[in-house]
């Protein structure tokens, strides 16, 4: 017996608990699936078509690590419209393969064996893993539907120890659909500057808020010097496949992040950096049609979910919603398993994304209508033998 | 929400599906289904929702007998009516699909459909091409059509997505 190849501490790292439930729903047929974490619009037209007319004008070859030129100026005019921003494309912008390459570069970045990174939870399945794997350690804070999953500033002061380096925030949040207001991120910005935390914001699902709009926690006074600004093309753009994030952040952070992008990376697609322009350029028409249409969605599957017993917090942002199974008795595990085999309709377990999310699942709405009202009806009728059964239950134990 | 708003968002959801229920939409904006359906009544009696057309691919059909032709036709515009007497005269036509007045160089153009070319071009001819204040007709044939009212045929559209995703 040859002596393990894979490192011991990789080794140990739990696999994504969203695997094992993809495994099982791919099995099947017929399946409606709320369990997607993507939107089901395809890139815009004009979009696509500036990625292929790149192609065709011969846009194959390498760009500069931190990326084109054009698109980082092209990003620094949009931050600086939509948060009020102010950051310069030379120097504090790092375009990468997704936002998620920018996650990992920020922690890898910032992180000395052993600091801690304060992870509000639940929330994306990434933050914990590129953490320990930068050689972090991570200290997850609970936020509470009580709370409509907010991170609140006594849970944030509680959870600071000498160790602690980073706050991750990630508003709006997947998977609960969560956001938080100007007033409420100032509460936590005093908290950061008290105790000299850098902030690495993942705002990937900005555009996407229905009530009031994105506040960047960069724009906050004096937060900028101290944040990582994390954004994409996926969500707002409907881009996911071309794998375009950036990162904005200080010149001295900006510039160490780009010495692991450039000896790892390179540089982020060329054809997809030209696709990330055009949508810069002229996206925002089909960027508020989408909104718009998931807006339509965001109601009637939060009304429909109430409506079959499944109460909810109406989400302000992303395309989820997280709502409560604790009525049911199961876990989110069981209730998921049970719905995909008896009702084929897949969503995400809660527990994926940190123990907190026991007891809820996430729904995504990144669907057509005709398929979100298709599994309502599916999820009532599977309710209504749920309670059924628990009745059945319930009197056969209390027969005298 | 005020009714204003409410009709709006109603129309958005049914010209692109006319088919979705009152229950769905009722649902989506947290009103009664009563409501959806007394709003819609009313819209229709108002004229501001004219019609729910079905839109066919023919040609997947047994029944592939539908030709259609676009025509450009110059009228001389009428004193105090300007084009509209003789543009509602087109209209009358059943065979006449779709009647719009343009800029550029002829004034009405129209639609028609009938079951064979012959038909169509009798129909120009004979009756349109008669009529008082028209000056000339161009006839266009449709060869194939490829998107009609924002829907593409033969679209192949698929959903490529993962099934579950982070």
């Amino acid at each position: 017996m040859s002596r393990p190849f894979v490192k011991k501490s990789l080794a140990e790292l739990p696999p994504s608990g969203i695997r094992k439930f993809f495994d099982l729903a791919s099995a099947m047929d017929g399946v409606i699936s709320l369990g997607v974490g993507e939107p089901d619009f395809d890139t815009p037209w004009h979009i696509r078509e500036a990625g292929v007319y790149s192609l065709e004008k011969g846009f194959t070859n390498y760009t500069t690590n931190c990326g084109l030129e054009e698109l980082r100026r092209e990003i620094c005019l949009y931050l600086g419209q939509k948060f009020g921003l102010d950051y310069d494309y030379s120097s504090e912008i790092l375009v990468t393969v997704g936002a998620s390459e920018a996650i990992d570069l920020a922690l890898r970045a910032v992180l000395e064996t052993g600091e801690e990174v304060i992870i509000p939870e639940p929330s994306f399945v990434a933050y914990k893993p590129c953490t320990i794997m930068a050689g972090g350690s991570c200290r997850t804070v609970p936020t509470r539907e009580e709370d409509h999953f907010k991170l609140s500033p006594a849970a944030l002061e509680e959870a600071i120890t000498p160790r602690s380096k980073v706050l991750l925030l990630s508003y709006p949040n997947n998977p609960t659909g969560a956001v938080m207001t100007k007033a409420e991120l100032l509460q936590l910005a005093r908290l950061v500057q008290q105790h000299d935390l850098l902030v690495i914001a993942d705002e990937i699902y900005s555009e996407l808020t229905y009530a009031e709009p994105h506040v960047s926690f960069a724009a906050l006074p004096g937060m900028k010097e101290r944040t990582v600004l994390i954004n994409g093309f996926s969500k707002a753009f409907a881009m996911t496949g071309w794998r375009i994030g950036y990162a904005a952040a200080p010149a001295e952070l900006i510039a160490a992040m780009t010495k692991i992008h450039q000896y790892t990376i390179m540089c982020a697609p060329i054809m997809g950096q030209m696709a990330a322009i055009e949508a810069l350029k002229n996206g925002a028409a089909q960027m508020e049609m989408m909104r718009e249409q998931y807006n339509g969605r965001r109601s009637l599957i939060v009304n429909g979910l109430r409506q079959i017993g499944l109460p909810c917090f109406e989400p302000g942002g992303a395309f989820y919603v997280f709502p409560s199974i604790k009525a049911t008795g199961l876990s989110s595990q069981q209730f998921c398993e049970m719905l995909l085999k008896e009702e084929k309709v897949a969503v995400v377990p809660g527990d994926a994304f940190g123990h907190c999310g026991e007891g809820h699942i996430r729904c995504s709405y990144a669907s057509s209508v005709e398929q979100i009202s298709t599994a309502l009806e599916r999820m009532d009728r599977f309710m209504q033998r749920l309670a059924r059964r628990s009745r059945k239950k319930t009197a056969t134990v209390f027969k005298p | 929400m005020t009714v204003e708003e409410l009709q709006i968002k109603i129309l958005k959801a049914l010209e692109q599906n006319h088919r979705i229920t009152a229950k769905t939409l009722a649902t989506m904006f947290g009103v009664t289904e009563e409501e959806i359906l007394q709003t819609i009544s009313a819209m229709e009696e108002a004229k501001v929702i004219l019609g729910y057309v079905t839109l066919i691919d023919w040609e997947k059909t047994g029944h592939n007998n539908h030709v259609t032709a676009i025509i450009d036709v110059q009228v001389t515009p009428q004193r105090d009516v300007g084009f509209d007497t003789i543009a509602e005269r087109i209209s009358r036509f059943p065979e006449v699909k779709g009647v719009y007045l343009v800029s550029g160089g002829y004034d009405l153009s129209i639609t028609v459909e009938g079951t064979t070319l012959k038909q169509v071009a009798f129909f120009v001819s004979e009756k349109l091409a008669t009529l008082e204040n028209v000056k000339s007709t161009v006839t266009h044939f449709v060869l194939k059509k490829y998107k009609q009212d924002g829907i593409i045929f033969n679209d192949g559209k698929k959903d490529h997505r993962l099934v579950v995703s982070p």
